[in-house]
Order: structure tokens, then C-alpha cells, then sequence
């Protein structure tokens, strides 16, 4: 039952590397911007999550409630004050300065909070698992990661495809110069995109951070995850990245169990 | 000319107005609320798109308003652009007559006062210009302001008031559409030589 295992850890172990996908793919597929800081921003999310823990007392997941809405608001704003002007002219623009904003946030968080690995404890919902039988067992956190992740695609998806605000999205990623022909403001567009993409990823860190622990220089590492499962699953696509990073997810479950297995014999 | 009028061209000189209020340095998203539409001589649909879409896109941003509210303009604008039978059509599979088609009821959608139709008869078949004919000048009755680039002489003259001819953007003449075509400067430029 060993592969049948690897296959639903690997598939819930991509909820989350789905959830860092869905980010970047979004800003790609609306502006073209590829985001190096995108995995910094994540680590970003999970450290204010951290810090409210801190205040409030409360669960990190609680926690989200004020965390996401902090964090688009910084989207928006980098976007608006910073990323736009950046977008005309050569592709390197964004890089370099997204590039510079991870180096920026990585060695602010050092500053702030130390290189200590630091974690958010969610309680019960951390070690629970629900018992499928024949020996195989499906963690409650994996599940709702997993859970969340579907959510948050289909609900990008109806955003983009049946609202109006969601077919501006899609008028402005395919033709910025006639979207402003139509009356729209795609600077507006672009920092509202920034802002729901980093919302994502901030949950993608605060999901992050209950499952395992985390540093302010481990950013890098998650925007590797999120670039392999875009740029195989098809960028600006909203399912090909969750569908690349769950058989992404495999062989590093397969990889885990299989080092597990050779610890204890 | 048009890039200037519509905003993606900035001036080096002179001012822009419109009925009597100076645009000048209004942004072209402003510029489209204010009445201005335009169509591409190379046809830009939003590809991902349906033509329904690209068009209640137009509709709905164009003039402020909410998709509900819309509708029946979007619908409206695709009728008279002869474009219904195609409205759940992928923009990007359509073709190149469908385009400009979409191009006009794209523009149409944002309930122009003032429209800029680049080349839109080039292309089109004899019957298809008369049908093109028959839609402008059902535009310009509603009192809609038109401003047409166009290479096919007999479309602009059985619309247009007024002809400007320009050459290498040197105005060539301008006045009554009979006398312009028959001026020298007009035969000249176009034929090399005056008429014998």
C-alpha cells in the first residue's frame, strides 16, 4: 500500500504548492511580471501571522482573517508605488527590482525576528488524521490545505470568468493598450492582482508555517516550488499548476517514506 | 492622428478639444468615459475572449456601468454590427471580416459621441461595404461624430460632409467631398499627373 500512500500524501502535500502557484501565475498571466520576491512575500505572510498570534492569542488560522486583507493592501500598494513603473520598458526592470525587494524583505525579517526557525501552532488540526483503513491515514491539515487550495482556484476562476471586474483582469492580460481603450484603468487592474495574488500566498506561508517550520531566508526554496509547478502546468493557467504540483508532489513523498523506511530498518 | 485624439499618443504641440472642453491631458481610459471610441485598423479583440465578452466589455467599463445594466446595450451593439449569430465565438477563431466586425461593436458598446474608425472598410467585399455604409450613416443620423480613415474612396464619399486629404501628414486640401476629390493637388498627389 506503500504507493497508494505516496500518491495521497503527494496529492495533498500539492494543495500546498498549488497555493504558491496560483500567486505567481495570476500576476504572470495579468501583467507579465515575473515575481522573484514572490516566495519571500509568502515567508512575509507567515511572519505576520506570527506577530498577530503573538498579540491577539488567538489560532494562526483564526489569525487569517486580518493577515489576508494586510497583506493585499501591501500588494496593492508595492504594486501601485512601486512594480508599475517598472513595467514599461525591458523585461529585466521587474526582475531587478523584485529580485532587490526579496533580498530587502529577507534581511528585514533577519533584522525583525532573527534567523530562529519559528512556527504556528494550530492546535489540535496539526497531528489529527482520519484513518482510510488498510493502514493508510490522511492528516486533517494536509486535507484542508488541500481543501483550501481547490476553493481558492475555483473561486479565482468564477472571479475571472463571470464577473466584471474579473473580465477586466482578462481584457487587460490580453491587450493593455485596447483594455484602456475600453475605459479601463489598468494600473488599478494590476494592483488588485498584486493584492490577490500575495493574499494567496500569504495563506500559502501561514499554511506553510503550521505544517512545518520556517526562517526568513527560506523564501527562495518556495519560489522555486511555485515556478516549477507555473511554468510546467502553463502560465497564466489556473488548474495546470495545482494538477503539476500534486505529481510534482509525488516523488518527493515517495523520496520521504522511502528515507523513513530506511531509518527504521 | 487618431492615437493623438484617443489618447495613446502624447502631443508635442498644440491642444485637443472636445465639444469645447480641452482633453488634451486626459488619460485615454477618461477619454473613452468622456464619448470617444475607436476602432484598430488591425483588429485587437481580446482573444480569450467571446465576442459577447469583449463586446460587455466595452459596454460595461466603457460607460461605468454594471454587466446587468449593460446588457442590452452589448446586445444592441453586436445586432447592429451584424455580429449576433457569433456572440459565444472565441474572438481569437474569428475571422478577419468577424474582427473588424468586432472591432466596431466593441466600440459601439462604449456609446461613442465621437468615433474613430481606422480603415474599417479595407478588406471587405463591394456588399459588405454597402452594409458598412448603411450602418454609418445610421450612426451619423443619431447625431454620433465621425472621424474616417479610409483608402476606399467610395464608402467615404457616399457618408462624408466633409474630406480632408493628407499627404504624409501634410494637409492636402480640405472642404466638400466632390470638390476635393476633383481638386489638382488631390490628382496630383494620387495620380502623379493632373487629369486630361
Amino acid at each position: 500500500m506503500t504507493w497508494v500512500n505516496v500518491v495521497i500524501q503527494g496529492v495533498l502535500l500539492g494543495g500546498l504548492y498549488a497555493l504558491y502557484a496560483t500567486g505567481l501565475s495570476l500576476v504572470f498571466g495579468v501583467m507579465r511580471l515575473v515575481n522573484l520576491a514572490h516566495g519571500d512575500l509568502s515567508i512575509m505572510g507567515a511572519f505576520a501571522c506570527l506577530v498577530l498570534v503573538g498579540i491577539l492569542d488567538v489560532n494562526p488560522l483564526l489569525s487569517l482573517v486580518l493577515v489576508l486583507p494586510m497583506i493585499f493592501v501591501v500588494g496593492y500598494l508595492l504594486q501601485r508605488l512601486m512594480l508599475n513603473f517598472t513595467l514599461k520598458g525591458d523585461d529585466m526592470r521587474p526582475l531587478l527590482a523584485t529580485f532587490g525587494l526579496s533580498v530587502i524583505i529577507q534581511n528585514g525579517l533577519l533584522v525583525g525576528f532573527s534567523a530562529d526557525s519559528r512556527g504556528l501552532d494550530a492546535g489540535w488540526i496539526e497531528n489529527a488524521s482520519l484513518s482510510l483503513g488498510g493502514g493508510l491515514a490522511v492528516g486533517w491539515f494536509p486535507l484542508l490545505t488541500l481543501v483550501v487550495a481547490i476553493l481558492v482556484i475555483v473561486l479565482l476562476n468564477s472571479f475571472l470568468t463571470r464577473t466584471r471586474l474579473g473580465r477586466a483582469f482578462r481584457a487587460t492580460s490580453d491587450d493593455q493598450e485596447a483594455a484602456r481603450l475600453m475605459g479601463i484603468d489598468n494600473r488599478h487592474i494590476y494592483a488588485l492582482a498584486m493584492g490577490i495574488a500575495l493574499g494567496i500566498v500569504a495563506l500559502a506561508g501561514v499554511f506553510m508555517g503550521i505544517r512545518t517550520t520556517f526562517t526568513p531566508g527560506i523564501g527562495p526554496a518556495r519560489l522555486i516550488f511555485a515556478f516549477e509547478a507555473v511554468i510546467m502546468g502553463g502560465l497564466g493557467s489556473s488548474w495546470g499548476p495545482w494538477r503539476v504540483a500534486s505529481h510534482w508532489a509525488w516523488p518527493r513523498r515517495w523520496a520521504s517514506s522511502s528515507r523513513r523506511a530506511g531509518e527504521s530498518s | 492622428m487618431l492615437n493623438l485624439i484617443n489618447g495613446a499618443l502624447k502631443l508635442n504641440a498644440g491642444q485637443i478639444f472636445l465639444e469645447g472642453r480641452e482633453i488634451t491631458h486626459t488619460p485615454q481610459r477618461e477619454r473613452c468615459r468622456l464619448g470617444i471610441g475607436r476602432t484598430y485598423q488591425i483588429p485587437r479583440p481580446f482573444e480569450g475572449m467571446t465576442v459577447f465578452e469583449n463586446v460587455l466589455v466595452g459596454a460595461t467599463h466603457g460607460r461605468g456601468r454594471t454587466e446587468r445594466a449593460s446588457h442590452e446595450g452589448a446586445v444592441q451593439a453586436l445586432e447592429r454590427a451584424g455580429l449576433l449569430p457569433r456572440a459565444n465565438t472565441v474572438a481569437g477563431s474569428l475571422t478577419l471580416l468577424d474582427r473588424k466586425r468586432l472591432e466596431l461593436a466593441r466600440a459601439l458598446a462604449t456609446e461613442p459621441r465621437l468615433l474613430l474608425l481606422d480603415e474599417i472598410a479595407g478588406g471587405l467585399t463591394e456588399a459588405e461595404v454597402d452594409d458598412l455604409i448603411g450602418t454609418i450613416r445610421s450612426l451619423r443620423s443619431e447625431g454620433v461624430s465621425i472621424i474616417w480613415i479610409e483608402h476606399i474612396v467610395r464608402a467615404l464619399l457616399a457618408v462624408v460632409d466633409r474630406l480632408m486629404a493628407i499627404d504624409f501628414g501634410k494637409l492636402l486640401v480640405e472642404g466638400d467631398p466632390s470638390q476635393v476629390i476633383c481638386s489638382p493637388e488631390v490628382e496630383h498627389c494620387y495620380l502623379g499627373t493632373e487629369r486630361v
